[in-house]
Formats: C-alpha cells, sequence, structure tokens
C-alpha cells in the first residue's frame, strides 16, 4: 500500500511536469505582450525592451522555460502583473473562502443525496423514486445564477434570515461563519445532490439485484443494514469518485456563485486574471487546478483500495 | 399433522399476482424433521420459487396468490416481515447455488457468519466469534483463523459454499433449504459438499429441501423425491422407488435423458484425415513485469492432440484444468505461448490475424451460455449470417442459407426475424450451432455447449451434434466438466488437470478403464454413477454385471 502511494506519487511528477508545459507554451503562443500591458498605452519602446528584459521575456523560449520552473520549484510563482503582490499570497488569500464552500457543500450534498439515492433505489418506481428523479433533473437543468438569485431574493431578501452576500472565515465564530455561507452552500448543493443521488440510485439498483442481498435478506437481517453494509458499501467506489471529482470542481473554480455572492474565491481571481491577461496568477492558478485534480484523484484510488478488498495495486 | 417439520399445500404463485399467469400451480410438499426432500425439475418447473415463497423472498413480481406455508404448524405467508425475519436463520435458512456471487465481497467471510449470530442472539461479541469460528471447523474449513479474516475473492467455491452452510447452519434451524447448492461446483468438490451435508444432517438432524436438476446428485442425497413440471407436481415417491419404478412418463423421460457413464461405442472413422493436430501447445500467463518477474501461471502444458474427420474429442476436466484454454489457442481467441497448432496441413500458431482470417472458416465455436454469447440486438438471421457477409456471401444467398441452416437445427426458417430472447435455452443453442455452421467448418469447437442446458434439451442438443457430424464430417473438439456426457458424444477422451495432460485415448478405455489415479478419482466423484438411470435399476443389477464383476 505505502509502495502504492509513493509510485503514484513519483506518476503525478511527469504528469505535473507536461501540464506546467501546456500552460507555459499556451500563455506564450497566445496573442498579447505582458509587457504593453504592463508599460500602459503611453509607453516608450525603451520603456517596454527593459521591461521584456526584466521579465525575461527576450530570453530563449526554453531558458524561459527553465527559470519559470526553477522558480516554481522553490515556491516563487512570480509577481502579479497587476498588482504588483507575490502571486503566491494571492491565492492564499483566496483559498479559504473556495475551500470552506467547497467542504461545507460537499458534506451537506453527500448526507442529502446519498440517503436519498439509496432510499430511491429500494423503493424503485414508488413516488419516493419519482420525486428524487424530479429533483436530480431540476438540480441538473436549472443554471446556478437562477437558483442564487432565487435563494437571495427569498431567503435574504424578503424572509431576511440570511445576509445577501459576503464571506466571514471561519476564525471569526463559526456561527457568524455558517451563516454567511449558508446560502452558496444551497445554491450550489443543488446540483451535488443531483449528480449524488443519481449514481447512488443506479449503482444501488445494480447491487440490490446482486445474489449476496438475497442471501443477507435469507440470514434474516433487517431490512437496514441490507441496505447499509451490503449493499451500500458495495456501492461506494462510485460514490467516492463522483465526490472526489465534484471536490475537485469546486475547489478549482466556481466563478458564478462566487460572483453571485461575491466570494472572494479562487474562481473570481482567476476571472479577474483572465480578463486583465495577468499571466504569472493564470498560470499559478491552473497549474494549482491540475495538482488538486491530481491529488484528488490519488486519494480516489487509494479509496478505492481501502473499499474494495478485490482492488490490489502492486 | 404435528411430526411435519414443513408443510406446503395447495400452493400457487402467479405473476403480477394475475391468476392466470401462475407459475406454481397447486404444490403439495411435506418434508417430517431431519428428513431430506428433494425437488426437481427442469428450469422453469417452480422448484426455485417454491424456495424463496418459504423464505419469504420471492421478487415483488411474484406473489403467492393462494395455498399455505407451515413451519412447525406456523403459517409463514400470512407471517409479518418482523416474523419471516426471526425464523429465517433460527427455523429456516438457505443456500444458495453460486457461491461466487452469494457472499458479499467487500466484507470479512467470518464477519459475515457472524453477523446471523448478531441479529439472532445475545451472544457478546467474544462468544460470537467463538461460535464462528466452531462452526466453520464444523464444515471442515482449514485454517479457521486466517479463514475468518478472509474475503470471499480469496476462496475457491467449495470454500466459499462451505462458508454459506454455516452461515446458514449456525444458529441450527430445523431446515435448511439448498437450492442447486453443487451444480456451479467441480465433480470432486460436489462430492464433498453433498457428504457434507449429509453429515450436518445426521449431527443436527436438520432436514433438507434439496433442489437440483441432477438426477445423479438426488440417487445420492434424498429420503424422498418430489418431480416438478412447470409448477405442477408429478410425482412424490421414496427416492430408490421413483429411481426403479417411476410413475409418469414426464419421470420415465427425465431419468432416459442422464447422460450414461457408460461410454457409447465409438463412430466408425469415415476417414484418417486428420482436421486438427496440435504438438506440445503450452500456454503460460504472468511472467512478464517491468521490474520483477511476475508469477507464472502455466495454463496448458505440452498438450498435443489428433483430431480426424468425423470423430469427436472430448478433453475433460475441472475448474482451471486448462480444458478451454486449449479450446481458445486452438481457435486463437488468445494467443499460445509455443507449440503448432495443425489446421490441416498449416501451422496457424503464430500466424498473424490477417493471415488467419482466411482459414477462421475451418474452426468454428460454439460457447456454454447461449444467452450471453448471442448478440441480444441483433435477429438472430444477422448473427448467423454475420460471418459469412464477412467472406463476402451476398446478403441475399446468405440469409437464404441461414433459412436452411436453421431448419437443419431444427427451428423454424422463418425465425430469422427473431430476437435471441424470444427463444429457449436450447433454441438459442441451436442458433449458436446454426452460426457455427454457417461457415462451413471441418472443425468445431463445442466449449461446454451443453452444460447451462437441462437434461431433456441436452439430450437433443447432443443428438443433434452427432446427426450433424454424420452429416458434415465435422471434427468435433468437445470441451466438458462432465464425464456423462463426455462418454456419450466422445470417441477419444483426453483428461486434463492443472495444465497438463493426465490420460488420453479411446473413450472406452479411459473413461471405462482409467489407468490414472486422477481419472479414477474424477469418475468415483461423479454423482449417480451406479445408477443405470434409463434402464430404472443399479448397474449392478444389469444383465451380466454379474459376470462382468466375476470375471
Amino acid at each position: 500500500m505505502i509502495n502504492y502511494i509513493i509510485q503514484r506519487i513519483l506518476a503525478a511528477i511527469p504528469v505535473m511536469g507536461f501540464v506546467a508545459l501546456f500552460v507555459f507554451l499556451m500563455l506564450r503562443l497566445t496573442p498579447g505582450d505582458p509587457a504593453a500591458i504592463i508599460a500602459g498605452d503611453t509607453a516608450t519602446p525603451e520603456q517596454l525592451e527593459r521591461i521584456r528584459d526584466a521579465l525575461g521575456l527576450n530570453d530563449p523560449l526554453h531558458v524561459q522555460f527553465i527559470t519559470w520552473i526553477g522558480n516554481l520549484l522553490q515556491g516563487d510563482f512570480g509577481t502579479s502583473v497587476i498588482s504588483g503582490k507575490p502571486v503566491i499570497e494571492l491565492i492564499e488569500a483566496r483559498m479559504e473562502p473556495t475551500i470552506s464552500l467547497a467542504l461545507t457543500t460537499i458534506t451537506l450534498s453527500v448526507l442529502i443525496a446519498v440517503p436519498l439515492g439509496v432510499i430511491a433505489a429500494w423503493k424503485h418506481g414508488t413516488l419516493i423514486d419519482r420525486f428524487v428523479m424530479l429533483l436530480s433533473v431540476l438540480g441538473f437543468s436549472i443554471p446556478v445564477f437562477v437558483i442564487g438569485y432565487l435563494m437571495i431574493s427569498f431567503f435574504a431578501m424578503q424572509l431576511g434570515w440570511f445576509p445577501v452576500q459576503g464571506f466571514r472565515p471561519i476564525g471569526d465564530g463559526l456561527g457568524e461563519f455558517l451563516h454567511r455561507i449558508a446560502l452558496p452552500t444551497f445554491t450550489l448543493t443543488l446540483l451535488y445532490i443531483a449528480l449524488i443521488a443519481r449514481i447512488t440510485r443506479t449503482s444501488m439498483l445494480e447491487i440490490l439485484g446482486d445474489d449476496y442481498i438475497r442471501t443477507a435478506r435469507a440470514k434474516g437481517l433487517p431490512e437496514a443494514r441490507v441496505l447499509t453494509r451490503h449493499a451500500l458499501r458495495n456501492c461506494s467506489v462510485p460514490i467516492i469518485t463522483v465526490i472526489g471529482i465534484g471536490f475537485a470542481l469546486i475547489i478549482s473554480g466556481v466563478v458564478v456563485t462566487e460572483s453571485v455572492f461575491n466570494l472572494p474565491g479562487l474562481g473570481r481571481l482567476t476571472v479577474d486574471a483572465v480578463l486583465a491577461r495577468d499571466y504569472p496568477v493564470i498560470q499559478a492558478v491552473i497549474l494549482l487546478a491540475s495538482l488538486i485534480y491530481v491529488v484528488v484523484n490519488l486519494l480516489i484510488d487509494i479509496a478505492y483500495v481501502l473499499l474494495d478488498p478485490r482492488i490490489r495495486y502492486s | 399433522m404435528s411430526d411435519l417439520l414443513l408443510n406446503i399445500e395447495n400452493l400457487r404463485i402467479a405473476l403480477d399476482g394475475d391468476p392466470d399467469k401462475q407459475v406454481v400451480k397447486g404444490l403439495n410438499l411435506s418434508i417430517r424433521p431431519g428428513q431430506t426432500t428433494c425437488l426437481v425439475g427442469e428450469s422453469g418447473s417452480g422448484k426455485s420459487l417454491t424456495a424463496l415463497a418459504t423464505m419469504g423472498l420471492l421478487p415483488k413480481v411474484l406473489q403467492p396468490i393462494d395455498g399455505s406455508i407451515k413451519i412447525k404448524g406456523e403459517e409463514l405467508l400470512t407471517a409479518s416481515q418482523g416474523r419471516l425475519r426471526t425464523l429465517r436463520a433460527t427455523a429456516m435458512s438457505m443456500i444458495f447455488q453460486e457461491p461466487m456471487t452469494a457472499l458479499n465481497p467487500v466484507a470479512r467471510v467470518g464477519q459475515q457468519i457472524e453477523e446471523v449470530l448478531e441479529f439472532h442472539s445475545d451472544m457478546s461479541q467474544g462468544q460470537r466469534k467463538k461460535r464462528a469460528l466452531e462452526m466453520m471447523e464444523a464444515v471442515h474449513l482449514p485454517d479457521v483463523e486466517k479463514m475468518y479474516r478472509s474475503f470471499p475473492h480469496q476462496l475457491s467455491g467449495g470454500q466459499r459454499q462451505r462458508i454459506m452452510i454455516a452461515m446458514a447452519l449456525i444458529m441450527r434451524p430445523q431446515l435448511l433449504i439448498a437450492d442447486e447448492p453443487t451444480t456451479a461446483l467441480d465433480v470432486t468438490t460436489q462430492a464433498q459438499i453433498l457428504s457434507l451435508i449429509r453429515e450436518l444432517r445426521e449431527d443436527q438432524g436438520t432436514a433438507v429441501l434439496f433442489i437440483t436438476h441432477d438426477m445423479g446428485v438426488v440417487s445420492e442425497i434424498a429420503d424422498d423425491v418430489t418431480v416438478l413440471k412447470l409448477g405442477e407436481v408429478m410425482e412424490t415417491q421414496p427416492v430408490e422407488q421413483l429411481l426403479r419404478h417411476p410413475k409418469t412418463d414426464y419421470t420415465r423421460d427425465l431419468l432416459r435423458a442422464v447422460p450414461s457413464h457408460v461410454p457409447r461405442p465409438p463412430s466408425p472413422a469415415a476417414s484418417d484425415e486428420v482436421v486438427l493436430e496440435t504438438r506440445n501447445l503450452n500456454k503460460v500467463y504472468g511472467g512478464a513485469g517491468l521490474i520483477r518477474k511476475g508469477r507464472e501461471v502455466r495454463a496448458a502444458q505440452d498438450v498435443s492432440l489428433t483430431l480426424t474427420h468425423g470423430r469427436t474429442l472430448g478433453i475433460v476436466g475441472e475448474s482451471g484444468s486448462g480444458k478451454s484454454t486449449v479450446a481458445r489457442c486452438i481457435m486463437r481467441l488468445i494467443d499460445p505461448t509455443s507449440g503448432q497448432i495443425m489446421v490441416g496441413d498449416e501451422d496457424i500458431a503464430q500466424m498473424k490475424q490477417k493471415e488467419l482470417k482466411e482459414r477462421r472458416k475451418k474452426f468454428q465455436i460454439v460457447f456454454q451460455d447461449p444467452m450471453r454469447s448471442l448478440n441480444p440486438r441483433r435477429e438472430i438471421g444477422e448473427s448467423i449470417i454475420e460471418g459469412p457477409l464477412n467472406f463476402g456471401v451476398p446478403h441475399k444467398q446468405a440469409m437464404e442459407r441461414a433459412r436452411e441452416l436453421l431448419e437443419l437445427v431444427g427451428l423454424p426458417g422463418s425465425a430469422v426475424d427473431r430476437f435471441p430472447h424470444q427463444f429457449s435455452g436450447g433454441q438459442r443453442q441451436r442458433i449458436a450451432i446454426a452460426r457455427a455452421l454457417a461457415m462451413d467448418p471441418d472443425i468445431l469447437v463445442a466449449d461446454e455447449a451443453v452444460s447451462a442446458l437441462d437434461v431433456s434439451v441436452q439430450a437433443q442438443v447432443l443428438e443433434l451434434l452427432a446427426e450433424l457430424q454424420k452429416k458434415f464430417g465435422l471434427g468435433i473438439l468437445f470441451i466438458t466438466h462432465d464425464l456423462g456426457v463426455a462418454a456419450q458424444i466422445c470417441d477419444e477422451v483426453m483428461v486434463m488437470q492443472k495444465g497438463q495432460v493426465v490420460e488420453y485415448g479411446p473413450a472406452g478405455e479411459v473413461l471405462g478403464n482409467p489407468q490414472q489415479d486422477y481419472t479414477k478419482a474424477l469418475i468415483a466423484a461423479a454423482p449417480g454413477r451406479h445408477w443405470d438411470f434409463a434402464n430404472f435399476r443399479p448397474f449392478s443389477e444389469a444383465p451380466g454385471a454379474q459376470a462382468a464383476h466375476s470375471s
């Protein structure tokens, strides 16, 4: 197991290398000169040249790449072209809202969606099942911003239960934190409930027809035990996969939700950076997103081994 | 009638509760304590449904609409779910056909046994574990402490069935329902499980409702036998009485269809033309590996065989013997590691797939499960002509031939536009045979081609194969685990074990007078080998048996 994890981490290095190369080339090959953006409209050609030199843009591509990678490895992600702050600081400042939103959303979704999916499969074909399916169709098809504005209009403006927007770090008190993050969480949760409930229902339906479920019933076990210990455990692999990927998706940026609720998260950092052609920030954010995917996938694979003894990696 | 343990009266089970769609039609059955009753029937006879109804485990679409099932006088059909749960495991329990799938793959087997105690006793955790280990020893599992922590996939089929039995009997129920518990097992394992069930019945006084389609098994284990056909009881008799004096034609036909273990005389060699020959065929799995050499599995070792025009060579063996590996190598569905496969005068062992394509016409295969080997979304005519179309035969002409072939295998030619699910298992296997014949092969490989079929259907398909062989001079390579079937169809027999050829020769010699211990053990394990079912008597009473013994 330890060997497997080490192997997987080693295998992630070339993946990250390719991503880095891809990000680097993509940004160099798109039209637009960062130096011109920094220098502004009134810059003289000499000034531009000086800035290019300072940024290393006059070096050959491979030298630029190696310098960039070397800096990355030392934890230097460069400096924002726009704000002049180190990129790493910008990202750090935006991490907390995004990670908070991801954790609350995934936790709430799992707590609601897994039981819903299990019950829908168990009561297959009944009203409960149809209700869950309807809910998941709605969750998939209503755009997030519509849900977001509806939530704000109803819960924040009419009822006044929640603030309209903004974020408070958890350090300011759990109550205040939850109060602020509740509406964005509810907004995103609907989509994730749809996703997870559907996967749970489908896998449960398949598993409930398996022979060992009949065996469990023949043993005289209560239905709750049959459903959880015997059926749900056997569906855990697809469910964990969806949860993991869902989590990674939120972390790498839920632009719309962050914008609607004015959360200072990574998604908005990315959009702002793209609009301003803030190359160092864009590069760092893309790298971070791919790193998150690699790590989440690794965690998912480790979870497989723990959940299903038949899966063994060497 | 208080001495009856299980009493089923006038049980009727219907699809969607509709009295016009009855699948079990007024079944009566009773079992006294400690008695073994066999419920015999072919697929669709309702034998499993009767068992599931007793356990209260019928699928929702099937409901009992009439009758009564009483255990120790207590009515089960009207019992609450809670009461049924209590009775399961304590008064009655059940084991199933597929030990491979009947256990939860992600839970340790020890815990799965213990779970029964958790809900049906107030033992402490320590006591439960102790009891589970005792029970595992009682079913003769080795190294129980280690096995307790194992997962199902780490155990063999026989071991898993022992776990199932331990689980079923741990609360000492008075009734064990066994639904084809040995059908999926090898003969030697089957013999062990049958003797285990007999032993536990003696020790614990458990009555057994044993469901099977196999008359051989019946002759080994039953006290009483009830024969079912399409949901109706044909007859109920003590076993010896039933085997000697069946009352109904149906039972007589069923007994006659049991393949005898006495080899048939070899068919006269039409010619000496060798259609298929393998020389030192080897298939090794694993062994590769980038860093470390993996474990090698020698699935087939130095297999040399010869198949002549119009003859049948049987390869018999248990699971893991390598018999299917040989078949797949010959078909080049997998690539042999070394050795030669001569089809006619060409070696196809290492031939590239492109070159092979032309030659594939010559050898065709029929698989075990006709439900899964025919594309369910395709009309059977399209499936049959797919091969000829690939070789450039015009669609119309190929379809014409498909109709002829269907009639040849005993189906109406007009059936070409039907789908596989519209046929029975036996009919589907006929279609699969027609598909193979569409290529006009010299060699037909039949990989357990009759194993999934009911005995009466099995007998018909074997007959069909023999007929087609005569007509087309096919060389048939017949892979089977069933010695009775092998005795009925093979001219030569090769016995394989763990990838090696144990014995190879004329069927009469190998099956009638085996030289190797393994072959002898296989034959000894075959259930019902003492009975001459077709003649309603034990072999020992056959005319000339005394003489044969004294000589």
